[in-house]
């Protein structure tokens, strides 16, 4: 399968009172057509402002993309004009956000905002749109999609705003969907009725899609291939069973063994990654991960390490001691590793290190 | 971490045939008027020392609950007995008193600290208003050891909430909670607005307080690994009522209820190869209003296994294993 998208060097800032924010600083990637890519972080790892750089969707003047290319369909997304642009929004690429109710217009009924997309993007004549706006309602699960396309958003619970949301955004049958914290804001057991349908619908209609999450579990259920964000760079990307089975970036390993499991032995305590998250305005020299490391050397401190195979091009990692990282993994759940002596001291009373800065 | 439960002792904490109702509609914007049975006749107990975990989804009761605890909420019927005094009946001035050695922790620790206030001041406040500590140098001491006790430094007392991250924000709101000497503190999904780096933290430093310190928690959440992680005992709600009841491990090993299946099951677990095997039974439809909810179980319109009794008849909490309570006419 080929190339859909294609994210390289991309670079896009933040001018804020403290400083330039580096949100996004210098990643690629791609997703292969009907292919479903995860692009995972926390809060602040330029996960989401990635997607709104491919959207084109910075908020202006304060961001700003720098430089790179965000090719789509072999078109680089950078240098369409905004009318160009506007016909890939919506039309090829459909957008999922966390909240539905931001994508929703409050005093349109739910049919119109269907159909709007539709008569404006594919020209369709209103009856041809119903008629499709019934059809997508049905295929998100509506039981009786015709009297719903003439209720307004406000008469839907969170999880029914989210299936209109999904109908929206495969209207136009684009190749790719962005899904950005799809699921975040719904309960769980609504939260598994929608990536269910993400996923089925996804395959029946071989649309690719990047969704964008901190969830480690829902990207187990979805992704093909992930990529793990840290302080605006990719800091390590495998296929979904690779990264989880084998994490070569210590910043993957402390996520994965950070979070207590529903499916393993309760253990005494949790192994958190220790000290605070980045401050993106003031990043360290050398590797952003470093003061949180567990397996930090010398020249972490002053040699960025670049993103790198190991073994082959299907993972990679940007950490120096990769190697190490995953042979001291024998299997990322069996226990901690034994890397050098940390750096933060054990506080006592009590068994909590500290947290200064 | 050991534990030890005596449960000859009376509980610390008994909730008995809670109720909260809200009414709403029918005031000046008109609307149908009706009553919102946030909490429905809910009970449990804590004792001293323990943690007990209450999960569920948006609009299942749990933080109503934990408010009416609190007294933030009077509750419309039932009992609140905290070491040995009812809070619905006692006088305004026991109320003061006894509310004191029950301490909150949020979920969003940012709107709950005062901005223009900075750290040292916003843990020092409760104890000058409560009297706790009135000198303001011993007042400035006690906070200096508050914050190494949650594992922040001294020089912390001096920062406002904004230059802090969302873990030390946390942190802050435990030491403000801790500086009341409480018993219990009724910890309202403390982590979940949190990045899961920071959520061990703050979840190993609660379990180490309550080693060292004895503390006895109610621990409000949705995030069931969390949960399973942190009590010793868990409840959970689903409409107002706590469908089931056990210890952490005969809940999670061995659910009773079909509502705690269906949560259990669609919780998605980090591990790809595990996901392609497993078998998502997924429970259909959402959540009924409080305004209005079914006959018979609350859960019935959902639940995969209901049968014509669920209907009509409301099940009991009955205790179908020692120990482990289930209201469910089937279990």
């Amino acid at each position: 399968m080929g190339v859909l998208l294609s994210v390289q060097s991309l670079v896009t800032q933040f001018s804020t009172s403290s400083g330039i924010v580096r949100a996004v600083d210098g990643v690629s990637w791609d997703v292969d057509e009907g292919e479903t890519v995860a692009l995972v972080g926390e809060s602040g790892c330029g996960k989401s402002v990635t997607a709104l750089s491919i959207m084109r969707l910075v908020a202006q003047p304060a961001g700003r993309i720098v430089s790179g290319h965000v090719v789509f369909k072999g078109r680089d997304l950078l240098t369409l004009s905004e009318e160009e642009m506007r016909r890939v929004r919506g039309r090829e690429i459909g957008m999922i956000f966390q909240e539905p109710m931001t994508s929703l217009n409050p005093v349109l009924t739910v049919g119109r905002q269907l159909t709007e997309g539709l008569e404006i993007h594919l020209a369709m004549r209103q009856t041809d749109a119903r008629a499709r706006a019934v059809e997508l309602l049905g295929m998100v699960g509506f039981s009786d999609p015709a009297r719903r396309l003439t209720q307004y958003p406000h008469q839907f619970s969170g999880g029914m705003r989210q299936r209109i949301v999904i109908a929206m955004a495969l209207a136009c049958n684009p190749p790719l969907v962005l899904a950005d914290e799809p699921t975040t804001a719904l309960d769980v057991t609504i939260q598994a009725q929608i990536l269910e349908l993400m996923k089925a619908l996804s395959r029946r209609l071989g649309v690719a899609m990047l969704i964008i999450t901190h969830n480690l579990g829902v990207v187990a259920r979805y992704a093909d291939r992930v990529n793990v964000m840290y302080a605006g760079r990719i800091v390590e990307r495998a296929s979904a069973r690779e990264l989880y089975r084998n994490p070569r970036h210590p910043y993957t390993l402390g996520l994965l063994r950070s979070v207590p499991r529903l499916d393993e032995p309760r253990r005494a305590r949790l192994q958190p990654i220790e000290g605070q998250p980045p401050d993106l305005t003031r990043l360290p020299t050398g590797c952003s991960f470093r003061p949180r490391c567990a397996f930090r050397v010398e020249y972490c401190a002053t040699e960025e390490p670049p993103l790198r195979e190991v073994p082959d091009a299907t993972h990679v990692s940007a950490c120096w001691e990769a190697e190490r990282v995953g042979s001291s993994n024998g299997g990322p759940r069996n226990g901690p590793p034994s890397p050098p002596a940390l750096g933060s001291t054990s506080a006592q009373p009590g068994r909590s290190s500290r947290h200064g800065e | 971490m050991s534990k030890v439960l005596a449960t000859s002792e009376p509980p610390i904490l008994e909730v008995k045939n809670l109720v909260k109702h809200f009414h709403v509609g029918g005031g000046l914007f008109g609307g149908k008027a009706g009553v919102v049975r946030a909490v429905d006749g809910v009970s449990f107990f804590i004792q001293r020392g323990e943690t007990l975990g209450l999960v569920g989804e948006s609009g299942c009761g749990k933080t109503t609950t934990g408010r009416c605890i609190l007294q933030l909420e009077r509750p419309t019927s039932g009992s609140v007995i905290f070491e040995g005094a009812d809070l619905t009946t006692v006088s305004p001035d026991d109320l003061r008193r006894v509310r004191r050695r029950i301490q909150v922790i949020f979920q969003d620790p940012y709107s709950s600290l005062n901005p223009r206030m900075t750290v040292g001041q916003i843990i020092a406040e409760p104890m000058a208003v409560h009297r706790i500590v009135t000198d303001a140098r011993a007042r400035a001491a006690r906070v200096r050891d508050l914050l190494e006790r949650v594992g922040l430094l001294p020089r912390h007392a001096d920062r406002y909430p904004h230059e802090m991250s969302g873990g030390q924000r946390q942190r802050v709101g435990v030491a403000r909670a801790l500086a009341m000497e409480p018993s219990l503190i009724i910890c309202d999904e403390p982590v979940s607005a949190l990045d899961v780096s920071i959520q061990a933290q703050i979840i190993n430093l609660l379990e180490d307080l309550q080693a060292d310190l004895g503390l006895t928690y109610l621990f409000i959440a949705h995030d069931l690994a969390v949960v399973r992680h942190i009590s010793d005992r868990v409840a959970v709600m689903y409409l107002g009522k706590v469908v089931e009841i056990a210890d952490r491990k005969a809940l999670y090993d061995d659910p009773l209820h079909p509502y705690t299946q269906a949560l259990l099951a669609a919780v998605p677990i980090p591990d790809p190869e595990l996901e392609a095997r497993r078998e998502h039974a997924i429970v259909l439809g959402e959540v009924p209003s409080p305004l209005n909810p079914p006959s018979g179980c609350v859960f019935h319109p959902r639940c995969p296994i209901a049968i014509e009794r669920c209907r009509v008849d409301v099940p009991e909490l009955r205790e179908v294993k020692p120990g482990h309570w289930a209201a469910c006419h089937l279990a």
